[in-house]
């Protein structure tokens, strides 16, 4: 179980309901059944993880974020998450805008692209980094639109999006992210988990 | 057609108003079973067929002697685990495997009912199959499932009895019935009508059917179950038994040969009328107008889970037109799952033997029935 899944089932009410988009393999969706939520949903891109998910009777559908959110009415799920998948997306910022339309409260989680050994890497070496959170070489990697905690931050706070709650993920150790500390913690945090509302 | 008598039935004496107006009573349902019944009763699925399906989905058809259509799906082990299910099948009224249908024979006259048969919906096939569960005594199922027209059942199934199954799996279907589907039935029942042994539907059953119409709407329909990719792949431009074109209008190519002999086999085991009266069946279905345009609306009252599958190459009923059901369910978060499988085979691949398909479906059941 991955210590980012913890942290998110943790900003999760109990009794609510779920859409986890990209749902990888459901790990996260079967954790949270068990452990929160009653009702969760998943959307997921691969067709080999979908039928993983629904082979392990999850409600999953295949569908593209970008395309098939606009299938869920407004506000009809109490979270919805989006776990390390918004960098892989054309445009980001569109599909920000329609995760917080569906979901009274949005979780994001960041790969950061602020930590220092990305730094390092780019500076001292001068070649894209290649991380533990970020495994491609920059010729096949999904990752179209990379940014560290710090961006993320700019981007809801210039498009009035309400940031509940920070948190800062550096291997197992979690650590509140605030204005103040931003700085440093986008140095040494290796993923970032933003609770979100419109 | 012979062998009848391996059939089981039951008589529905409760009449059943039909959507053409007419009402029946006291008719013949004709079904199979596979499995057993558990003490709780928790543990049925009603399986719908498709156009030319009938109740023998698995082991061998007594009145055919070939494997049951679903054979590949249905069975001990298999994705509709007949070890742990009791798998119900029944022929759909307007069938001419033992249910009520235009071959039934009119005890006044001693001859088939043909066209006087009133015209059925896909919403009277499942009425009239739900008596079924009075008939076992089964408070609610544990799924319905169907390909094709099956599938179609299963979304009316859903609709008019919103907490009778606890799952729902309708597979390669639409909810609405699109114009080149109706075209393409329209092809073959003017096949049918024009074949003079019709004779307005009237021809007695013994002699003298419309084999030759039935034959070719058999055909046309046949090359609308593949793929062409699945065609090319399996014929080509192969010849049937000779090394050169022989300049005449006989089976030249393999892929002739095959839609004949697909059409040969097929009036030995299927009703003409029948496949008037089904097709048109499928044709009238529109799920979304039944419900004033929302399809959302058909499922609403509704617990039940969904899971819906597509086939990439299956362009008769494309995921498209799936996945329209998907999102009418998302709509009113309903609890669905939603797949499309990857395969060349076209729209038969339901029937046929894709792995990734059947075995996803065999976990779905049995993770959803013993959690």
């Amino acid at each position: 179980m991955k210590e980012e899944f913890k942290v998110i089932s943790q900003l999760v009410e109990e009794n609510s309901r779920v859409l986890d988009v990209g749902c990888g393999d459901g790990i996260l969706m079967e954790y949270l059944s068990k452990n929160k939520v009653v009702d969760v949903r998943g959307l997921e891109i691969s067709k080999e993880k979908v039928k993983k998910c629904l082979s392990n009777g999850l409600a999953v559908v295949e569908g593209n974020a970008e395309h098939d959110l606009k299938q869920f009415p407004d506000l009809s799920f109490d979270y919805v998450i989006l776990s390390q998948t918004l960098q892989a997306f054309m445009s980001p910022e569109k599909v920000i805008k329609d995760l917080l339309r569906v979901g009274k409260k949005v979780i994001v989680t960041i790969p950061n692209f602020g930590h220092w050994k990305v730094r390092v890497d780019l500076l001292f070496k001068g070649e894209m980094p290649i991380t533990k959170n970020l495994p491609y070489e920059w010729y096949n990697t999904p990752n179209l639109h990379m940014c560290t905690i710090q961006d993320f931050y700019n981007f809801c706070n210039n498009k009035g999006i309400n940031i509940f709650k920070t948190i800062s993920l550096n291997g197992q150790k979690t650590s509140k992210i605030t204005s103040s500390n931003l700085k440093f913690k986008n140095l040494i945090s290796e993923l970032g988990i933003f609770l979100l509302e419109k | 057609m012979g062998n009848f008598g391996k059939m089981k039935s039951i008589t529905i004496k409760r009449p059943l108003k039909l959507d053409c107006g007419k009402e029946i009573s006291n008719f013949p349902l004709a079904y199979e079973t596979y499995g057993n019944l558990n003490e709780k009763k928790d543990n049925a699925i009603l399986i719908f067929h498709a156009l030319t399906g009938d109740q023998f989905a698995s082991g061998i058809n007594p009145v055919t002697n070939k494997e049951g259509w679903w054979n590949y799906a249905v069975g001990p082990g298999k994705a509709f685990d007949t070890d742990k299910f009791f798998v119900i099948c029944a022929n759909v009224i307007g069938g001419c495997m033992g249910s009520y249908g235009p071959g039934t024979i009119d005890p006044l006259t001693n001859k088939p009912i043909g066209t006087n048969f009133p015209v059925i919906t896909i919403n009277d096939m499942v009425n009239a199959q739900y008596n079924l569960l009075d008939h076992f005594k089964i408070e609610k199922l544990f799924a319905v499932a169907g390909g094709s027209m099956g599938g179609m059942q299963v979304l009316q199934f859903v609709s008019n009895f919103p907490n009778k199954a606890k799952v729902a799996l309708p597979i390669a279907c639409t909810a609405s019935h699109s114009a080149q589907n109706i075209a393409f039935n329209e092809l073959g029942r003017q096949a049918i009508m024009s074949d003079i042994n019709w004779k307005d539907g009237l021809y007695d059953g013994q002699t003298n059917n419309p084999d030759k119409g039935l034959a070719v709407a058999r055909m046309a329909a046949h090359i609308t179950y593949l793929s062409k990719k699945g065609l090319q792949e399996k014929f080509g431009r192969n010849l049937q038994e000779r090394s050169d074109l022989k300049f005449g209008f006989d089976a030249d190519f393999q892929i002739e040969s095959y839609l004949r002999y697909q059409g040969s086999v097929f009036v030995d085991r299927f009703d003409a009328n029948s496949y008037l009266y089904i097709t048109r069946a499928m044709d009238y279905f529109d799920l979304t107008k039944q419900y004033g345009g929302n399809l959302s609306k058909a499922f609403k009252e509704s617990k039940t889970k969904f899971f819906i599958i597509s086939f990439t190459s299956d362009w008769l009923y494309p995921t498209s037109e799936n996945k329209d059901i998907v999102i009418a369910l998302n709509a009113i978060g309903a609890d669905v799952g939603f797949v499309e499988i990857k395969t060349d085979k076209g729209h038969d691949s339901f029937l046929l033997d894709v792995p990734d398909f059947l075995s996803t479906i065999k976990n779905y059941l049995n993770t959803i029935y013993f959690k």
